[in-house]
């Protein structure tokens, strides 16, 4: 395996309740090596998400990181300073979430999101950060000509495919993915999901990618883990998870999965 | 012109379908929602309304419970019309006929009222049950049905269940009333994963035992396939393909269809790491054709339905 890009390291967040508190990590471990793809599944509340805001440092009260480190390339995230975090955030952690599409300024033009990001970020002029956004875009499917647009001239993949364009002009070494195609529909889900793969095999930047979905998950990823409240019950690769899953409950995941008939030739029993 | 196999078969000349739409259209503005819209729901049985958001699934849906009044075309229950808006006499006996379970369980119970308020509230409305004592009977016997433990569940509130159990909950409210309809609206896709299948279980179970004539609308064609007996491909308010689900999936002819099986996650099978720009095209490119309104339905097999387009699958 390659050097870890992220390590994270005997992971705790509790949630602070009026009364104690609730557990929603529980010294969890992980890492990511560089070019790599890992899932995180598990159901809702079961902390995947809170892992994410976590690695980016956006955890709000009432979460609160009792214990662990996330190290990015041997440097604790979590030492860091909110003016250090944030030349990390976006410039090598780019994050994706599930409702990412609605973030999009509906007052701004696309090409003005772009620069608001770029500028702030890299520097850039009006001119380059044009440039930048013309070859992103380009990148994702969707015509450059359409800079000028507003966000409600886009449907919703399309508005998804902007914010990872986004993502993706920063050039991060990592991007947090948290069911970045779950509001979509299926098609437009696998058009998003084959440009990502494709990209990721080309750039090499780091994916860690959230969702409930074990088939999807299998069909992108190299390594999966599987959360079950708070605990990571089950870690290995995506043909081992798939073919011979240890824990009873990743095969109750994968069970849940509702299949096409096998073949589609031959009808498995109906419900 | 759109004729149904069943329209012949002798199964249908004797049981009348409970629900019937001829050639219903919508239009919102400029928009056509709906575009000859035709099918049948049957008693005992499942149709399946499949296809991504916005295809107008949903509005079928709504102009079957009288939610929203068709633009052109009929609605048949039980072999006689029902206008739009309902007739203040006709909404109560519509209503305990028809009854609907909705996609967010979160937002459909009242959470300020018991589970038991609900469902008593709604024999109450329909006139079930003779006093107090018979409606809390039939209360518990309803969650009994639905796999909730009657006594426990009645006097808690909404935030009290899971999002699986309210679920079970709006499907006891609306079994409560001995309907005849069942509208299913996405019910299972505001759920985890792992309860879903539990869910669609229990619809299955209910809709056999009550003889229910059940839509099942859904964006994820496998759960289509276990839930209903037909299914029916909609794309841009036009259905594509319809007939029996087994066949549907199994030989599928419509290009939108294809590319929607496609789509299905599959664990063994990789995306491609190239070329992710065919897949785009090609899914663009099917869109487009399918997207164009065409008149001509060719019967496939027995129970089999396709919508011509340049690129329908004929061999």
């Amino acid at each position: 395996m390659m050097e870890p890009l992220l390590e994270i390291k005997n992971l705790s967040i509790d949630y602070l309740l009026d009364h104690g508190s609730f557990q929603a990590v529980k010294s969890v471990n992980l890492s990511i090596a560089r070019g790599e793809i890992l899932g995180l599944a598990g159901e809702s509340g079961c902390g995947k998400s809170t892992i994410a805001f976590a690695v980016a440092r956006l955890s709000k009260s009432p979460a609160w990181i009792v214990d662990g480190q996330i190290m990015l390339d041997g440097r604790d995230l979590l030492q860091l300073t909110e003016r250090e975090m944030q030349k990390v955030r976006w410039r090598r952690i780019g994050m994706v979430f599930q409702s990412a599409m609605n973030s999009l300024n509906p007052l701004m033009r696309i090409e003005r999101q772009f620069h608001d990001v770029l500028h702030r970020h890299l520097d850039t002029s009006r001119e380059q950060s044009r440039e930048i956004a013309e070859k992103m875009l380009l990148l994702v499917g969707i015509s450059p000509d359409r800079l000028s647009n507003y966000p409600h001239q886009f449907s919703g993949g399309m508005r998804q495919r902007i914010v990872i364009a986004i993502c993706l002009a920063l050039d991060p070494d990592l991007i947090i993915m948290d069911e970045p195609t779950t509001a979509l529909d299926v098609v437009v889900q696998r058009e998003i999901l084959e440009q990502i793969a494709e990209l990721q095999k080309t750039r090499q930047f780091s994916i860690l990618f959230i969702t409930h979905d074990l088939h999807l998950m299998a069909q992108i990823c190299h390594r999966m883990a599987v959360m079950l409240k708070g605990e990571v019950v089950e870690l290995g690769d995506v043909a081992q998870m798939l073919n011979r899953p240890q824990h009873n409950y990743t095969k109750t995941l994968w069970a849940a999965v509702p299949k096409l008939p096998e073949n589609r030739l031959t009808a498995e029993a109906r419900l | 012109m759109i004729t149904h196999a069943d329209d012949v078969s002798e199964t249908q000349l004797q049981t009348l379908p409970v629900v019937q739409l001829k050639n219903v259209t919508k239009q919102f503005g400029s928009l056509h929602a709906l575009r000859g819209i035709t099918f049948d729901l049957k008693a005992g049985r499942a149709l399946a309304l499949v296809g991504e958001s916005g295809c107008g699934k949903s509005t079928c849906a709504n102009i079957i419970s009288r939610t929203i009044a068709q633009s052109g075309g009929d609605v048949l229950l039980n072999g006689s019309e029902v206008p739009s808006p309902l007739r203040i006499k006709d909404e109560k006996p519509f209503r305990r006929n028809v009854q609907m379970i909705f996609q967010d369980p979160f937002s459909s119970l009242n959470p300020a009222f018991t589970i038991r308020h609900h469902i008593s509230r709604a024999l109450k409305i329909h006139g079930h049950g003779i006093n107090r004592a018979d409606r809390t009977r039939r209360v518990l016997e309803t969650l009994d049905l639905v796999g909730l433990e009657g006594e426990t569940a009645a006097s808690k509130y909404p935030h009290q269940l899971s999002g699986g159990q309210r679920q079970r909950v709006n499907i006891a409210r609306a079994l409560a009333v001995q309907p005849s309809v069942l509208l299913a609206d996405e019910p299972t896709s505001m759920l985890d994963v792992s309860i879903r299948l539990d869910i669609l279980k229990l619809l299955s179970r209910v809709k056999r035992e009550r003889n229910l004539a059940m839509l099942y609308i859904t964006h994820d064609i496998a759960t289509a396939y276990q839930v209903a007996e037909t299914i029916v491909i909609m794309f841009a308010g036009q259905m594509v393909e319809w007939g029996d689900s087994l066949t549907v999936l199994s030989q599928p002819r419509h290009p939108y269809t294809k590319l929607l099986l496609s789509a299905v996650p599959d664990p063994e099978r990789r995306f491609h790491v190239e070329n992710s720009m065919e897949y785009l095209n090609e899914a663009t490119r099917i869109r487009a054709i399918s997207r164009v309104y065409s008149e001509d339905v060719i019967q496939i097999g027995e129970n089999h339905f396709v919508r011509k387009t340049e690129a329908t699958d004929f061999s």
